[in-house]
């Protein structure tokens, strides 16, 4: 099948619709987190019940990419495409499969747990009571089989580019992306518009588009989720963007870390390209457009823009000083364009709809959607994708359900080790780009990490740190020994050894890297030190002047006692993995402190609350 | 042209310059340390990387590294603002606090940039302390000591190592705190393609690459009575040698650095311009042989070991092109151990060869296999310019008051052809002297072949020998050997002979020169004192040499003899690269 015009595609498009479809469709989540949860054999389960009962023509399975819902995984969702009825099921489990085709989509099976919908579909104008999210980014993601052309085709898919080749000339793609007020997703927040507009401007024989798919933050899988679940939509607005700038070549640098992502997109390419989607001549518009993959090798500075060009080039993924901009000069020194994937899947609803439309999600700054990861001490860990502006409160309380075991919430990170914290007092904040960096934190690409009041401060600050210092590519003073004295002083109050001098001289230092650095990475990579000082300063002065740990958390500044609730049931002693506890039956133990790792099992063992955390 | 102010003054620049230049314009000196530009060779480091030359401009969220952001137009800049001042000063606080402080030991005591900049800065103590980065010491090579305690990651070598030289030995590896430069896998420089030609050693602002030392080799051979220790001198160290000694670059010092040599106690002062001349005698024989026969053309030069091991491992298809005549160094060191051996009724066992080079690879040579008879080597030991000044200074010779002595006979007579070895294109303009005369059959007047002179990377000229249109090219930098090599590779230019010297600007700036620090006009009065000693020459051309036609008559025959193939010449090995 070649789909060689706009009037094709329509056709092709009409007769996917008209085509004779089963009642009922079962959706699957596939993505590498619904496999990993154990989704393969409930599959399985479900494929053989439909062939043992014959119902193929009844239940149509759909196998889909990410559907955000990791606190439920494995989860599937149950359709009547007649009524529109639709159930979503979590923690599925083989035995349950048969009940729940029994039930179809009209009633809920027994025996099972249903997941509430909170997200509605801006595009398709839904009705949007009681749901917080928007789906824009991720609306294929979780609703189609992305292994299947057409599965994307009859959602719309390759219409934007359709109307970008044949009726919009270049200028004006990169005018309506402007227009929209798109900015990048990647954590930057750059107007994608206006970058596409200097590359435009270049006067040279090639261009480059290329998709940075080095998604590498603790806790973020954005990314990952879209290209599993929707990598047609990355491909389509590579060409999109390829034909506003003038550029013949998209390159997507994916780390090799995301297989499925991979297969997943070497499959599109290769549909894409088979039906002319892709390659040469694109829809009779005598616009070309090829796309390849590069992997990454992990590297977290790689998700820098210069340092990702070197990568592909075959460097080292160091970053470069800017200027010159890779929209100026970039890959091979030619005009380059780097957009995050997410940035990217938010163009073809914009060229579709337009970019008035656009600007009618989110906020007046920052519009349209962003996708988080809601990660951390919160009951329902997931994807989520919410208007800009959307409460910080909202994210945590609805979606995320509360905080686990409802403990006290402390505060949340946003944009990952290149962020700040959040805290409690500032939990009504409505998250766009300006209001993050207001409070010293930052939207990163999107991971939100939920901290309870277990969780102490300097101990999170130093977590981050020790990762920008593994994933620096010690290029620059600053990052490459400046991180490391960070770290270094934040061991020391870990380890009750700080003083006052340590604190004054771990803010300066957090500053002047701030200041000096030279790129992205090293300039917010002291933002977790300076924004738990801001916000939790008090707990910075209990390690240095009081050596306690407010948290419980720093085991050089804990002990763990035995008090006389203790009845000898020698539960404890049992657990111990260095058997420093003694004590006869019935008698009150003891723990030999000179031994003792602080790892906490007995503490937790204990049923009778005679361990004490000091 | 762009209108910016810097500390309250307002400077006009032109479009692409940096801040830096543009306060360098109004005699501001903001301080650097990765950055460096030889402005002759049209080379830049800019890697931005050690943010010490960091200012600040108005408007700016953060600090801007002078040295690679454009001026623009309306720019207020301060470099002397307390945040620009507590900045740098932090860098190099977090510099020392990664660096040996072991300053009095230093090879580069006094010669260091990072030392000069603490002091340049006044930082008296280091704030921030912590872990040290610790390695081994690379001793693997003859030529080049790499101790990366005290690499600052400024990627100078790099830059010469790839950008200049295209070897592609050193690159950073590993990452954040660990990160540090080094042949691939942190591998030995011994298992690489290096070709130790040292221009990394001059690159490197701090002490952690070197040259291998021998100096104390050299004291322990002088001293002992059982050998008889013969010392040759490079032409390009006597242009340059005066500088460690405070003398205005570009003094000529032979003199005073014979009568040193003779105070340091070698037995016989020598000259590598005597083999130099010899080399022209068996080179020129074959280029005339080369041409005449119109085959295996362009016959290249093969003087420079740097250059010879970038050719075994980068074009090991092309190893027949190099002429077979071995370098200077090692005709000199062949010739001591056969010829003057047999004249004293000395066994070569008993003669020790030192030679004094403007070059480390030239320590690396000595020690290739076939440079050896029995495993007793031609060329014994060999010392840079730096380490013989380093030896004078120790045996507390002052070198300025010294006055001119002459080198000793028969080994140390030769001509104005032979010093300008020193110079790129020196080899190829003393080659032309002599074949001019051999193939008119006459005594030629005009032998100042200016085409070829200069500090150029890549000299072309067409040169009437004689009646013969001689196409022929001199190249010196690495790089610069590369292009050339490929143009010819790929049949876009055809020459009869061409000059190839690793370094750029040939052994006047040699790896084991005087530090230059970045100062060009120190190599512009080198070349100029290379040939002014030509002028000064009462003979011009190397066949002139009576020394020289005296070895033949009475020991080689004629040049290209078996005699002299036996000794003189050699052959090449492709190597790999990895």
């Amino acid at each position: 099948m070649t789909i060689n015009s706009a009037e094709a595609l329509k056709e092709h498009v009409a007769k996917l619709k008209s085509a004779a479809a089963p009642e009922t469709k079962i959706l699957v989540s596939m993505g590498t987190c619904g496999i990993a949860a154990g989704t393969t054999p409930v599959l399985e389960a479900i494929n053989k019940y439909i062939e043992e009962k014959n119902l193929q023509n009844a239940f149509e399975v759909v196998e889909v990419g990410c559907m955000g819902l990791c606190h439920s995984e494995p989860s599937i969702e149950v359709i009547n495409t007649v009524s529109g009825n639709s159930i979503i099921y979590g923690d599925v489990s083989e035995v349950q499969v048969q009940a729940i085709i029994d039930a179809g989509a009209d009633e809920i099976a027994r025996g099972t747990k249903t997941v509430e919908r909170t997200w509605y579909y801006p595009e398709k104008e839904e009705n949007t009571t009681n749901a917080i999210q928007a789906k824009v980014v991720l609306k294929n993601s979780g609703r189609i089989n992305p292994e299947v052309l057409d599965d994307y085709l009859v959602n719309d898919g390759y219409g934007a580019l359709a109307k970008a080749l044949c009726e919009m000339k270049p200028q004006e793609v990169v005018d309506e992306i402007i227009a929209s007020g798109l900015r990048g997703r990647g954590g930057g927040g750059f107007p994608t518009g206006k970058k596409w507009q200097f590359a435009a401007a270049q006067k040279t024989d090639e261009k480059f588009m290329i998709c940075n798919a080095d998604e590498g933050d603790p806790g973020a899988f954005m990314d990952r989720a879209v290209l599993e679940g929707d990598p047609h939509s990355v491909l389509e607005a590579m060409a999109i963007g390829g034909y506003a700038v003038g550029a013949h070549t998209g390159v997507i640098y994916i780390r090799a870390e995301y297989p499925l992502a991979i297969k997943r997109l070497r499959i599109a390419i290769e549909q894409a390209e088979k039906a002319g989607l892709l390659g040469k001549n694109i829809f009779g518009s005598g616009f070309d457009f090829n796309i390849e993959l590069k992997y990454g090798a992990g590297a977290f500075v790689c998700g820098e823009e210069t340092a990702l060009i070197h990568s592909i080039e075959g460097m080292r993924g160091e970053p470069t000083f800017k200027p010159p901009f890779p929209a100026v000069q970039g890959l091979w020194k030619k005009p380059t364009i780097v957009n995050n994937v997410e940035t990217y899947a938010n163009i073809g609803a914009i060229i579709r709809k337009g970019a008035n439309w656009f600007k009618t999600i989110g906020t007046a700054g920052s519009p349209g959607t962003k996708v988080f990861a809601l990660a951390g001490k919160i009951n329902k860990v997931g994807l989520v994708e919410v208007p800009m502006g959307t409460k910080l409160k909202d994210m945590i309380y609805t979606l995320g359900d509360g905080i686990v075991d409802g403990k006290k919430f402390k505060a949340v990170q946003t944009g990952g080790p290149s962020g700040g914290c959040i805290t409690a007092s500032m939990i009504e904040t409505e998250i766009d780009y300006e209001s993050l960096k207001a409070l010293g934190s930052m939207m990163g690409s999107g991971g939100m990490i939920v901290m309870d009041e277990d969780d102490c401060m300097v101990n999170v600050a130093k977590f981050f740190l020790e990762f920008t210092l593994d994933e620096s590519c010690g290029k620059c003073t600053p990052c490459r020994i400046g991180n490391k004295r960070l770290f270094e002083m934040l061991e020391e109050i870990c380890d009750g050894r700080g003083t006052m001098e340590t604190l004054d001289k771990l803010k300066s230092l957090s500053m002047t890297i701030k200041d000096t650095a030279l790129c992205g990475l090293g300039q917010t990579s002291p933002n977790p030190v300076l924004s738990t000082i801001k916000n939790f300063e008090d707990e910075y002065l209990a390690h240095i002047n009081e050596q306690r740990c407010p948290a419980g958390v720093c085991t050089s500044l804990i002990s763990y006692q035995i008090n006389d609730k203790c009845v000898g049931c020698t539960l404890c002693a049992r657990n111990c993995p260095v058997n420093c506890i003694s004590g006869e039956k019935k008698q009150l133990h003891e723990i030999d402190q000179s031994k003792c790792i602080k790892c906490g099992v007995c503490f937790q063992a204990c049923k009778f609350h005679a361990i004490d955390k000091i | 042209m762009i209108n910016l102010t810097i500390n309250n003054m307002p400077v006009q620049v032109t479009e692409g310059a940096t801040i830096l230049e543009a306060a360098n314009k109004l005699g501001i000196k903001i301080p650097t340390l990765c950055h460096t530009r030889l402005d002759c060779f049209n080379v830049e480091h800019r890697s931005g990387s050690c943010r010490i030359c960091v200012v600040e401009v108005q408007g700016r969220p953060n600090l801007a590294p002078s040295c690679c952001t454009p001026a623009m137009e309306g720019m207020i800049v301060k470099t002397n603002s307390i945040r620009a001042i507590n900045a740098r000063r932090t860098m190099l606080d977090l510099l020392l606090s990664d660096h040996p402080k072991d300053c009095l030991t230093c090879e580069k005591n006094l010669n260091c940039q990072l030392q000069a900049l603490a002091h340049e800065l006044d930082l008296h103590h280091v704030l921030y302390k912590g872990e040290q980065s610790t390695y081994n010491k690379d001793l693997s090579s003859r030529s080049i000591v790499r101790d990366l305690d005290k690499c600052i990651m400024c990627r100078r070598c790099e830059t010469a190592c790839n950008t200049v030289q295209t070897v592609g030995v050193l690159s950073g590896v590993k990452r954040g705190f660990e990160a540090v430069v080094a042949p691939a896998d942190l591998r030995p420089l011994s298992e690489s393609q290096c070709v130790f030609c040292g221009q990394c050693v001059l690159a490197c602002p701090v002490g952690a690459l070197t040259e291998m030392s021998y100096k104390y080799d050299v004291w322990k051979a002088i001293n002992d009575e059982t050998k008889t220790v013969v010392v040759q001198t490079a032409p390009a160290v006597r242009i340059a040698i005066g500088e460690e000694f405070d003398m205005e670059p570009g003094s000529i010092a032979t003199g005073k650095m014979v009568t040193a040599l003779k105070m340091m106690g070698f037995d016989k002062v020598f000259d590598t311009d005597f083999a130099a001349d010899l080399t022209i005698m068996e080179e020129t024989t074959e280029l005339i042989e080369r041409v005449t026969k119109n085959e295996n053309l362009p016959i290249l030069t093969s003087c420079c070991p740097g250059w010879v091991k970038f050719l075994e491992h980068q074009f090991p298809e092309l190893i027949y092109m190099p002429s077979s005549a071995k370098s200077p160094q090692q005709m000199f060191g062949a010739i001591t151990k056969s010829f003057y051996a047999e004249k004293m009724g000395l066994k070569r066992e008993d003669i020790i060869v030192v030679s004094v080079m403007p070059c480390l690879a030239k320590k690396y040579e000595a020690s290739r296999e076939e440079f050896s008879t029995d495993g007793n080597p031609d060329v014994d030991i060999v010392i840079s310019t730096r380490e013989l000044a380093d030896m004078i200074k120790e045996a507390g010779i002052i070198f300025d008051r010294l006055e001119d002595s002459q080198y000793d006979s028969p080994l140390g007579e030769s001509t104005g052809a032979a010093v300008i070895f020193g110079a790129t294109g020196g080899v190829l303009e003393a080659a032309l002297r002599t074949a001019a005369d051999w193939i008119a059959q006459k005594d030629i007047k005009e032998i100042d072949f200016e085409a070829v002179r200069g500090l150029e990377g890549i000299k072309e000229a067409t040169v009437n020998v004689a009646g013969i249109e001689l196409k022929a090219a001199v190249c010196s930098g690495l790089g610069n050997a590369r292009a050339l090599l490929e143009r010819i590779q790929r049949g876009e230019a055809q020459y009869h002979a061409i000059e190839i010297m690793a370094c750029p600007g040939g052994c006047l700036n040699g790896g084991g020169q005087p530090y230059i620090h970045g100062d060009t006009t120190i190599l512009e009065k080198r070349l100029k004192a290379i040939y002014q000693d030509d002028q000064n020459a009462t003979i011009r051309k190397s066949h002139e040499n009576p020394s020289i036609k005296a070895l033949y008559e009475e020991y080689l025959g004629k040049p290209g003899s078996h005699k002299a193939h036996e000794l003189l010449h050699t052959g090449y090995t492709p190597r790999k690269c990895w």
